[in-house]
């Protein structure tokens, strides 16, 4: 009866979790879709603590304290954590969580096989041996595909918060390659032959290295793209728990947000115009000297005063303003929307184009933007911003680099070349916030800075903004 | 090949729930609007956090004296639960901001 009452749960909880990423991917619905998850989660969590049996002994669990403990320590550090977080770091977080998650299904792994290989050495025949293969072989399986998980995940966020520098070698491809073939022939061999222990902390180890040099080399524009795709990864991992229990909620978890993180990893990519192949393997860093790309500065630039930037937008009719990364570094998001509300009080139209990978992860604009309460119908994706520079007087573009380069539609040889980029060159007039003549993630250098309509007004985004917010409104 | 064919009918169950949930995975965020793509990652984080059910399987069946896996298994409920309850606060967090100004 009671285990029956679990199985319901079990149910109940895998219906919301395919309704909660539903829900999720529809504005209207998206807070409480992840509500809804939350809840079948809670369940599924309590009903395995109370009312889980061993399938053989039907024994109970123990070690009451031990759960209870760990649940409230993590809930408490979680909580605080995903409290106090800025949002500028929110994929930093969201990647931190990954990893926590793919070291559990690790420990899960090595916990497990410890307890087999006890029972192995102390008696364990050849029948009982053939008779665990296929579970020792999942073991292996979530042992290499968590740990990856994991120290991908810490790579990437050492990545976004600045503490890793990018780093690469010749052959470092072939090089992960052979780690990965070596790991998994390792986990074969352990299938074969279980009471070679030590093989599974070989695999440990490998998988772990693997997961840091996979994503070391990759250039941290792409670091959304890596994120979601050890995100799928470490579903997978989840799923692999599912097989190890035969427990159906773990399994339709993980293989769901497996397949959900994977088509959401390529339609980023596809966001960008390029293929996971790609992303993975032909990383920006890598080839930084290949094609025109790092040609020195081209020209000249013209740079514009606050005050004249500030007179001409306060008396343009439409302005469109293009938000980048600068912006979120800048913190400069409230005072944006400040200047955009003063700017309307002069009868000036002001809405906002966002690339689909502005920032450092896709949507990122938009969560900063909403944070400073601005309207979510003032918020143009790159198509619709596209139909409208044409009739826009000036665009005003916030710390926004390679989104905005002509390059990636004029220059074959440039290594954004094909990315669909928002087309402020059509805008009348064209003002450029940067800090610096410095260039953009992909290290290329912009023609559009050297374009007559444009003009550079240097300095820190959030500085700028109010000083611009204080011009307009004398004017 | 007998191998292979006796593990899938042995198996059947799981390799049915595989293979429709990597459909509904797919169909169900299909249409996804990329103002969504953050927090439909940082939820999906979430969602794998089920993996913590497993930890507490693992910490629940471990002998009160094989103080590895208590040790092991105690690490991975707290990680877990980092996971499952993180995951959840941030994407609310993210979600919150866009329904203030409905």
């Amino acid at each position: 009866m009671e285990f029956n009452i679990l199985t319901l749960c079990y149910l109940i909880a895998s219906v919301t979790f395919i309704l909660g990423l539903k829900m999720l991917s529809n504005p209207a619905s998206a807070r409480k879709g992840n509500l809804v998850a939350a809840f079948g989660m809670g369940l599924a969590i309590f009903g395995t603590i109370f009312l889980y049996r061993d399938i053989e002994s039907g024994e109970r669990l123990h070690n009451y304290g031990w759960i209870f403990g760990g649940l409230l320590i993590g809930a408490i550090v979680g909580t605080l954590a995903a409290k106090k977080v800025k949002m500028t770091a929110m994929p930093e977080m969201v990647s931190l969580f990954n990893g926590m998650g793919g070291a559990c299904a690790a420990l899960i792994s090595l916990v497990e096989f410890n307890h087999l290989s006890k029972e192995i050495s102390s008696g364990g025949n050849n029948e009982f041996i053939a008779a665990h293969q296929s579970t020792i072989l999942i073991i292996a399986l979530g042992l290499i595909i968590g740990s990856i998980s994991f120290s991908g995940s810490m790579i990437a966020w050492g990545k976004l918060n600045g503490k890793v520098k990018d780093f690469s070698f010749t052959g470092q491809n072939i090089l992960n390659l052979i780690l990965l073939a070596i790991a998994l022939s390792a986990g074969v061999w352990l299938v074969v032959d279980p009471v070679q222990g030590y093989l599974l902390y070989i695999i440990l180890a490998l998988s772990l290295l693997y997961g840091i040099l996979f994503v070391m080399p990759i250039g941290g524009a792409d670091m959304p793209v890596v994120i979601s795709l050890l995100n799928s990864f470490t579903g997978v991992a989840a799923a692999f728990g599912g097989f190890l229990y035969d427990n159906k909620v773990m399994l339709t978890g993980g293989i769901l947000v497996g397949a959900a993180g994977t088509l959401l990893t390529i339609l980023m990519c596809k966001a960008m115009n390029r293929s996971l192949l790609n992303v993975l393997v032909g990383s920006f860093g890598g080839n930084k000297s290949g094609g025109g790309a790092a040609a020195g500065p081209q020209g000249a630039y013209k740079e514009i005063s606050v005050s004249d930037a500030a007179m001409v937008m306060a008396y343009a009719n439409k302005v469109i303003i293009v938000p980048g990364y600068g912006l979120a570094v800048a913190q400069a998001q409230h005072v944006c929307h400040e200047l955009e509300k003063i700017l309307n009080e002069k009868g000036v139209e002001v809405v906002y184009a966002i690339h689909p990978v502005a920032g450092r992860m896709p949507g990122h604009m938009n969560v900063l933007l909403a944070e400073a309460d601005v309207a979510y119908e003032k918020l143009e994706e790159m198509e619709q911003a596209n139909e409208q520079f044409k009739t826009t007087d000036v665009v005003l573009i916030l710390g926004a680099n390679d989104v905005v380069n002509p390059a990636a539609k004029t220059d074959p040889s440039s290594p954004i070349y094909g990315m669909p980029i928002l087309e402020v060159e059509q805008a009348k007039t064209v003002i450029v916030n940067k800090r610096s003549m410095k260039p953009g993630y992909a290290g290329i250098e912009n023609d559009l800075f050297f374009q007559p309509k444009t003009s550079m007004l240097f300095g820190d985004a959030k500085k700028v903004l109010q000083e611009l917010c204080a011009e307009v409104k004398i004017i | 090949m007998d191998n292979i064919l006796n593990f899938i009918s042995a198996n059947q169950q799981i390799i049915y729930i595989v293979i429709l949930m990597i459909f509904v995975g797919i169909e169900v965020i299909g249409r996804v609007p990329s103002v969504l793509h953050t927090p439909l990652m940082s939820g999906a984080n979430a969602i794998h956090g089920v993996v913590i059910i497993g930890a507490i399987i693992v910490m629940g069946k471990a002998e009160t004296d094989n103080y590895l896996a208590l040790g092991l298994g105690f690490l991975a409920v707290i990680l877990g639960t980092l996971n499952v309850v993180g995951g959840f606060v941030v994407t609310d967090r993210m979600l919150e901001m866009f329904k203030k100004k409905n």
